[in-house]
């Protein structure tokens, strides 16, 4: 008898333009008692829309139109509001993507956690909070007496997804959704958090269900995979079996996209040595109002010193707060420093971007993270490539239309594409046309501000791929900034390591684990999930990483 | 209660005190506008050249209209808002007289505004997309896109004409008894409580509705709350800052109605004395009155912004 | 084979029911300002009836006025005036508004504060009150009535068109031509002002209702459009005596003020969402 079963499942949507789409195309899966399910998919793969209707739940604009989900013998779709009410947080409980989001912020923590016994009268309040700080124990939060006396923006983001962990095991539930938990955190927090989360899984013996675009996460945590894609699914079966023995090639394409091929030290690499074309030199630089030492209330940057040398491609490697894109941003000049210098081909550049000339704006072009921002809405394809071209070369006319259609090309989009507005391109293709515009300045050097992590696996290996491939015949060099240690190995020679607005060391790409001599940074590296299942159980089980973990 | 947000408070109210600063210079500088000698203006062109220099030098217009502007700053520091140019009077006193029975009219709308539109807004939101949100939406943007005038003139047609329940226009008369007192009140304040209430109900609504989205409140949905429980535990107390924010916000309203109301309906109010002096051009009378009625809003636009701070549990733990 | 037309609907422009009147009634009082004086169907300022606050009634669809004057031809010229005045204030409003605001969020710092600082001070003043104290100062004319609510209005339009600016130029393709070196006058037009215009065109529709109505108040007031010419607002101030036996030379001016006013707000509610959606 399975715990959950959803049989033929179809879901619609309305569009902001009224028209009706169908977001989950006949999706049946059982969830047996205590076993962790994994739906795992990019985004738009219909795997929150699943999760969320295991608690009879649909957003806003969503409905459900046939099929049935049953939960503990009842059917989430026909049951009544009351019904679905009672069976939540006694039956299925939630932990969301954003805990930070999740919380109300003007009540006390414990009293949200505690809140569902409220709701269900489960037991006396007492008890409840009696329970709530066990649970906080088993969750290893810390000081678990009194940390539910504070308000959610007291704590830290992978306590607050902990604690609302806690608060989803308070009624004892027998299914229990986790939407992306760990996403929105550092891979070194990540730890952490999917440790405890493992660990009252296994100990309470409840189900689960693990949404998540990662398969490295899910390895550690899950009994069973399914692979969704455009709300149906591709592929079901053990995490062994997934990993190891993957039959659809959706599922072959999200594995092998996992690790992108290293990047193979080349033979004209070494003819291109041209000496150092960008160099940033005891970079001081932060936010807000300046005292009257000239110094930032907030300082992002300590003395940062690097060097990109021509042809080569230097990684940027750090947690969220590392410092990493104010460095990027001080470089091209977007963030005057208070003081330390960039120079570029041996010249100074000036700390404003309005002082510096054209050719040195020219040589060093800026790519960003998100392409859905990155580019105007109200602008063409074209006219977004084409925009550098006329500031920095006064083209025009035949030849203007000729160097689109060739940096279209470039970047492996079709020229027809140039008159399309960004709204109707998919991400990558929009992160295809960043990169294009900023190939259309020729430049140097190009600053890629995490440009891939916003980006599907695989799309995301494609742009590595591209990234590549334009440096061979464009002899660029890239300042490639991440906090993904895979895509910094895959396309990088040298990774700088960043933490606090300090760098920690600058290691070679090849090699990145032997050579690391800091305990940061090694402790970084192991953090990185793998695509391995016992991985999770080894790390927490290694005495050298659990006394970095503490010390940290 | 912590020093930030007390810092917060005392920064708004800091700003208060400049833009009041800069409102004077406005209201002072426009009032100077005045194309033409204004002796000769207000003496006609009979006067002699001797009364109108007598009258310049009197009123000060032979001094920099600088030195005019701190000068009357100063008087009005100590309550002194100079003299009206048609009666001689007082200017504090003039406004002293009437300012009770604006506050009076303002204090019952209030009064009768302040909770209906509460309990309308709060429940529209709640019941978003309802029958009964439709219309009471329908109606507030009925009211909020016609004129006071048109309000008013409503109401008169409805209670004095068609059903013949209240005096039409007639403000003043008999104020013996308690009920002829309240019949008189009871067209101005109908009138005003409809121009309120429709800004208050449509601010307030907007403010549950955009509670109700936050993803806090799907959590509750979805640990078994009623939706009771969801509006009463977990939006409400969310939505008091922005709902306290508009309801200041749609009091400051209360200023542009009773220009309209007082006029319509003859009553005897600060706004109603300040129509009647630009109908005299009484400079003098008509800068007292806009002070007082800048002074209000400034107070309620202040009063908003405060609430708006002391409600970020961010700023308060 | 059938031939596709490029209609609203294809386009994704659907207008319901509600909207396309509300369309409709904008237009026909945008029509009668345009050529109401040469359809009146009597001249507006001639004394037609000897019976004053006259009923409905089939010569005069809309009763006569406190001199007998035929109210139907008073409403429609006085089109001219509310609608007329009102368009040109809101255009100045706006666009000033939308200027000073986008070069506000893209230059920031010190220059950001002067402005908001200022206008903050203009919009601490309620409405009516300024138009009062400006009116009493220097007389109402037409420039002046254009000016005052130009200026009243302003301060709303800056403070909306900011916060949308501010929010565009915090994006990354701002951030790009930025780090391009473009100028501030290409960054405004180029890259801010496209992305909100939508909703920055549907807010001036809603400030065209304040300002019809600030403009009628203080015409009301006999503040606004001056004798011999009425705009709506005249209209209902000089027939006010009318009001103790419900006379329609009241009503019909108000009517007429409300049918512009209620279907410009229904309009832009029933706009497209995508237009709409990101004025909210």
């Amino acid at each position: 008898m399975n715990l959950a079963e959803i049989r033929d499942l179809h879901l619609g949507a309305v569009t902001d333009s009224g028209r009706k789409v169908e977001i989950i195309k006949g999706v049946s899966l059982d969830i047996a008692p205590g076993e962790i399910v994994a739906l795992i998919g990019e985004s738009g793969s219909g795997k929150t829309t699943i999760a969320l209707s295991l608690m009879g739940h649909v957003r806003q604009g969503c409905h459900f139109e046939s099929g049935s989900v049953t939960v503990d013998g009842t059917d989430m779709v026909t049951a009544n509001e009351t019904a679905r009410a009672r069976m939540r947080g006694t039956t299925v409980a939630y932990v969301p993507q954003s805990a930070a989001a999740g919380f109300n912020p003007a009540k006390k923590l414990m009293d949200q956690v505690v809140e569902v016994a409220k709701i269900h009268s489960l037991m006396p309040l007492d008890q409840a909070r009696a329970k709530a700080v066990d649970i906080f124990r088993a969750l290893a939060l810390p000081d678990p007496e009194n940390i539910g006396d504070r308000y959610p923006h007291q704590v830290s983001g992978g306590q607050l997804q902990r604690l609302a962990a806690a608060m989803a095991l308070i009624g004892d539930p027998k299914l229990v959704i986790f939407d992306e938990p760990t996403t929105a955190l550092d891979v070194t927090t990540q730890i952490e958090v999917l440790r405890a989360f493992k660990s009252v899984m296994k100990n309470g013996g409840m189900a689960g269900v693990y949404v998540s675009h990662d398969l490295a996460v899910v390895a550690q945590i899950a009994d069973r995979i399914i692979v969704l894609k455009g709300g149906e699914i591709q592929e079901q079966g053990s995490a062994t079996q997934i990993l190891e023995a993957a039959g659809h090639p959706y599922t072959r394409s999200l594995l092998s996209a996992f690790k992108p091929d290293a990047r193979v030290a080349r033979a004209q690499d070494v003819d291109q040595l041209g000496g150092i074309v960008l160099a940033a030199d005891q970079i001081t630089a932060g936010y807000g109002p300046v005292d009257r030492h000239g110094r930032p209330h907030k300082i992002a940057l300590h003395q940062v010193s690097c060097n990109l040398e021509r042809g080569r491609n230097l990684g940027v490697i750090g947690e969220s707060g590392s410092g990493k894109s104010t460095l990027a941003r001080c470089m091209a000049g977007l963030l005057p420093p208070v003081s330390g210098t960039v120079s570029l081909g041996g010249n100074d550049l000036a700390p404003q971007v309005q002082r510096r000339s054209k050719e040195e704006l020219r040589r060093l072009q800026i790519v960003f993270q998100l392409a859905d921002t990155a580019l105007n809405p109200a602008q063409s394809i074209g006219d977004s490539i084409g925009r550098p071209l006329r500031f920095y070369h006064c083209m025009k006319g035949g030849a203007y239309d000729a160097r689109i259609a060739e940096l279209l090309d470039m970047v492996r989009l079709p020229g027809a594409m140039r008159h399309r507005l960004p709204g109707e391109l998919s991400g990558g293709q929009k992160q295809r046309v960043n990169l294009a515009r900023a190939l259309a300045a020729n430049p140097e050097v190009i600053l890629c501000d995490e440009i891939t992590s916003a980006l599907d696996t695989v799309v995301a290996a494609a742009v590595i791929d591209l990234l590549k491939e334009l440096q061979r015949d464009l002899n660029l060099s890239y300042v490639f900034i991440s906090h993904d240690l895979s895509t910094v190995e895959a396309i990088c020679d040298d990774v700088m390591v960043m933490h606090h607005g300090r760098v920690v060391e600058t290691l070679p790409a090849a090699g990145l684990h032997q050579a690391a001599r800091d305990p940061y940074s090694k402790l970084l590296f192991a953090s990185v999930p793998k695509l391995d299942i016992g991985w999770l159980d080894r790390l927490t089980q290694d005495p050298d990483f659990t006394a970095a973990m503490a010390a940290r | 209660m912590n020093s930030k947000v007390l810092s917060l408070i005392a920064g708004r109210i800091g700003v208060a005190l400049v833009t009041l600063l800069i409102v004077s210079f406005l209201v002072f500088a426009a009032t100077e506008m005045l194309p033409g000698d204004v002796a000769q203006v207000l003496l006609g062109q009979a006067a002699t050249p001797e009364a109108v220099a007598g009258l310049r030098e009197a009123m000060h217009l032979d001094q920099p209209a600088i030195m005019r502007f701190l000068g009357w700053l100063g008087g009005m520091a100590h309550g002194d808002l100079g003299h009206s140019y048609t009666n001689r009077m007082a200017v504090s006193e003039l406004i002293g007289t009437r300012l009770g029975n604006t506050m009076k009219l303002a204090a019952i709308t209030a009064a009768v505004a302040v909770p209906v539109a509460l309990s309308l807004g709060i429940l529209t939101a709640i019941w978003r997309g309802s029958l009964f949100d439709r219309a009471v939406s329908t109606l507030v943007v009925g009211v909020i896109s016609i004129p006071e005038f048109m309000v008013a003139t409503l109401a008169v047609l409805i209670f004095a004409v068609w059903l013949g329940w209240l005096p039409a226009l007639s403000f003043g008369g008999s104020t013996d008894s308690i009920w002829d007192i309240l019949r008189a009140y009871a067209m101005p304040v109908i009138t005003l409580t409809f121009v309120v209430s429709a800004q208050m109900i449509r601010m307030t609504r907007a403010a549950v509705i955009e509670t109700m989205k936050a993803p806090y409140v799907e959590m509750a949905l979805l640990k078994g709350a009623s939706r009771s429980r969801m509006v009463l535990r977990h939006a409400l107390p969310n939505a008091i800052g922005p709902i306290v924010n508009a309801m200041a916000l749609s009091l400051s309203y209360l200023l542009g109605g009773v220009i309209i109301v007082e006029t319509i309906f003859s009553y005897p109010g600060v706004a109603k004395l300040m129509v009647d002096a630009v109908a005299t051009r009484d400079l003098p009378l008509i800068q007292g009155c806009a002070m007082i009625f800048c002074l209000g809003y400034l107070f309620l636009i202040t009063i908003a912004d405060v609430v708006a701070i002391l409600s970020n549990p961010r700023l308060r733990h | 084979m059938a031939i596709v037309f490029p209609t609203p609907r294809r386009l994704g422009w659907r207008l319901n029911p509600v909207g396309l009147v509300a369309a409709c009634v904008i237009a026909f009082w945008a029509v009668i300002a345009v050529i109401g004086p040469w359809i009146t169907p009597h001249p507006p300022g001639e004394i037609v009836d000897y019976d004053f606050f006259g009923p409905l009634s089939a010569q005069f669809p809309m009763g006569t006025d406190y001199l007998g004057r035929d109210m139907l031809s008073r409403v429609f010229s006085g089109a001219r005036y509310s609608v007329g005045i009102s368009l040109a204030a809101v255009m100045i409003a706006c666009t000033a508004g939308i200027v000073l605001g986008m070069s506000a969020a893209v230059i920031g710092g010190m220059t950001d504060t002067i402005i908001s600082r200022l206008l903050d001070a203009i919009s601490s003043i309620p409405s009516k009150l300024f138009g009062l104290v400006v009116v009493a100062a220097i007389g109402s004319s037409i420039p002046v009535l254009i000016a005052v609510l130009a200026v009243v209005y302003t301060p709303g339009s800056y403070r909306f068109a900011r916060a949308l600016a501010v929010n565009v130029a915090t994006m990354d393709y701002v951030t790009v031509a930025r780090a391009r070196g473009e100028a501030t006058i290409y960054l405004i037009r180029a890259e801010i002002l496209p992305n909100i215009l939508g909703p920055v065109l549907a807010d001036m529709g809603l400030r065209f209702v304040f300002v019809v109505l600030l403009l009628s108040g203080l015409s009301f007031l006999g503040l606004g459009v001056q004798p011999p010419n009425a705009d709506w607002g005249s209209l209902v101030r000089e027939n006010m005596g009318g009001l103790s036996f419900g006379a329609p030379a009241v009503i019909m001016p108000s009517v007429a003020i409300a049918t512009l006013t209620i279907s410009v707000n229904l309009l832009i509610d029933n706009l497209p969402t995508r237009i709409r959606d990101r004025s909210e």
